[in-house]
């Protein structure tokens, strides 16, 4: 692994890993406990469809990328707030348009084919240093909004009805929240795909979740797991040759039923004991 | 000085196509002690809710306080149904109670040392500061009611707003949760949604009963006319077998 880091691609993948680690840390948190898993797949998929798009214009594929799936997630908060008895078809339905969109404007984009696998999974070892740098500031940004309103977020998502009720514009919040997201997902698509961002956004938050009693504990503490199952992740498809996106979720699974297996085994514990 | 707490003027509300509250009326002073009783979805929740500003009338006005009800939302305090949380949400106790002290104007800004020391003397108030580190989700829902009431008192409110904090919780904690309503009354005007007719007659001045109409007693006994709209009002009151105290002996009384 050490001798890897003298290569400039490993190098990026390391510093591409903790960053997207440290995003969905932070971010994940907040998307667990408001519970909008569903809309982030959702922006995850239709992000394809900015891809497309940007191919088919001939314009950056990330830019393109970011502006659709912020766009989609804007749509898609509208409906949840709109229709709340609906709102989960109407996100499947752009989760799937949205990406046959990408697939369609990609065929008829002319030269070569794109490979949508590396969209799908990933190709966190072909990560530039332009786009590390891209990736770095638009992190700040987004952790620096997360800790700057972080007591409102809190309320939101605890209790977003008394939240209102005080005066905190809890729309505005949930629409920023969105749009921090789509953009943390498109990033995250470069490091484990489209497929597995959701893998990225929940996994650890919810292991975080049951070893502390802060919302901002449970973000470092899903930001460290990420970074562990990242570069374990990026260390074990080096040895082996395997998909590092994969391979990086593959360590995040093992990890979520190794807790599962604890919780199981302290509750039961419990129950012996308490006889 | 306007002299009422609560003003509702001829209100109507509909959900998706169906009528929930038809021409509602009432005019609450400052000082009261109202109850709010009715069948299951007779719009009890409903009117609250449009007390609050969470919900907006179809027609009619409602004035709070003599301001319309998102503006006079630094004036009065809510204490939601404890039932709807979720247990594993990572949050103390005194982050739930800090959540009285957010407002528009310090949106971004850090909580004072003042929200600290209002927050400390609302949860001794309720006995639930020596539990401040604790995560809500682990405390019994009678501990967690005294917290949200804590969690709405810091806010100073002239209105307070309970939609049934006796719901799922120990006996014991509804006696000193009315006895202490009873105490803040003396400052605080007090809306109560409850399923407890017993508590009403023993513990409030005045009551509506809400079955898409509404109708207002102020003098806190159930009327007839009460019973007789909301069907399933007298089902309650016999459940809890305190017909003696609810049921209009009151034409003597007085």
């Amino acid at each position: 692994m050490w001798d890897a880091l003298y290569l400039e691609f490993m190098r990026n993948a390391v510093v591409a890993g903790v960053i997207v680690s440290i995003l969905c840390g932070v971010l994940g948190t907040l998307v667990v406990v408001n519970r909008i898993v569903f809309i982030s797949g959702g922006i995850a998929h239709a992000a394809y469809g900015g891809i497309g798009l940007a191919f088919y214009f001939g314009l950056p594929p990330s830019a393109g990328a970011a502006l659709f799936s912020v766009l989609i997630s804007l749509i898609m908060g509208a409906a949840s707030f709109k229709g709340k008895e609906r709102a989960d078809t109407v996100i499947g339905v752009m989760w799937a348009v949205g990406m046959a969109l990408g697939i369609i404007l990609i065929d008829l984009t002319p030269g070569y084919g794109v490979d949508l696998m590396s969209y799908l999974f990933g190709s966190i070892l072909s990560v530039p240093t332009s786009d590390i740098w891209y990736m770095a500031v638009l992190a700040v940004a987004i952790v620096c909004t997360v800790v700057a309103f972080y007591k409102e977020f809190l309320a939101m998502s605890y209790d977003e009805e008394f939240s209102f009720i005080v005066g905190i514009p809890v729309r505005g919040l949930y629409f920023l929240l969105l749009v921090m997201i789509s953009l943390a997902v498109v990033m995250t698509i470069r490091v484990v795909g489209l497929i597995l961002v959701i893998a990225l956004l929940t996994i650890p938050p919810y292991i975080a979740e049951k070893y502390t009693t802060s919302l901002g504990g449970m973000m470092v503490i899903s930001s460290l797991l990420g970074i562990f199952f990242t570069i374990t992740g990026l260390w074990l498809s080096y040895s082996f040759d395997l998909t590092s996106g994969a391979t990086i979720i593959m360590v995040a699974g093992a990890t979520f039923f190794f807790s599962l297996g604890v919780e199981w085994i302290k509750a039961r514990k419990k129950v012996v004991g308490g006889n | 000085m306007n002299e009422y707490a609560i003003q509702v003027e001829h209100v109507w509300f509909s959900y998706e196509g169906s009528e929930v509250l038809r021409d509602v009326s009432l005019a609450l002073k400052k000082g009261e002690f109202l109850g709010i009783i009715g069948p299951n979805g007779g719009g009890k929740t409903t009117f609250l809710k449009l007390l609050l500003g969470i919900l907006k009338p179809d027609r009619g006005r409602i004035l709070i306080l003599g301001d319309l009800p998102n503006t006079a939302s630094q004036r009065i305090g809510y204490v939601p149904q404890n039932t709807d949380f979720s247990t594993r949400f990572p949050i103390t106790v005194l982050d739930v109670a800090l959540m009285g002290r957010l407002a528009w104007s310090r949106i971004g800004k850090r909580y004072s040392s003042e929200d600290y020391e209002k927050v400390r003397i609302a949860l001794e108030k309720v006995g639930m500061w020596e539990y401040r580190t604790r995560p809500i989700g682990r405390l019994s829902g009678g501990q967690r009611q005294r917290v949200f009431v804590a969690r709405a008192l810091v806010t100073d409110p002239e209105i307070l707003f309970l939609d049934e904090p006796t719901a799922s919780v120990d006996q014991e904690f509804q006696v000193d949760l009315y006895g202490f309503l009873k105490e803040l009354n003396k400052d605080v005007t007090i809306v109560v949604i409850t399923h407890d007719v017993g508590v009403v007659s023993s513990y409030m001045k005045s009551i509506a009963c809400v079955n898409k109409h509404l109708i207002f007693h102020e003098g806190g006994r159930i009327t007839k006319e009460m019973v007789d709209m909301a069907y399933q009002c007298p089902v309650d009151l016999i459940a809890h077998g305190l017909p003696h105290r609810v049921l209009p002996t009151h034409e003597h009384e007085d």
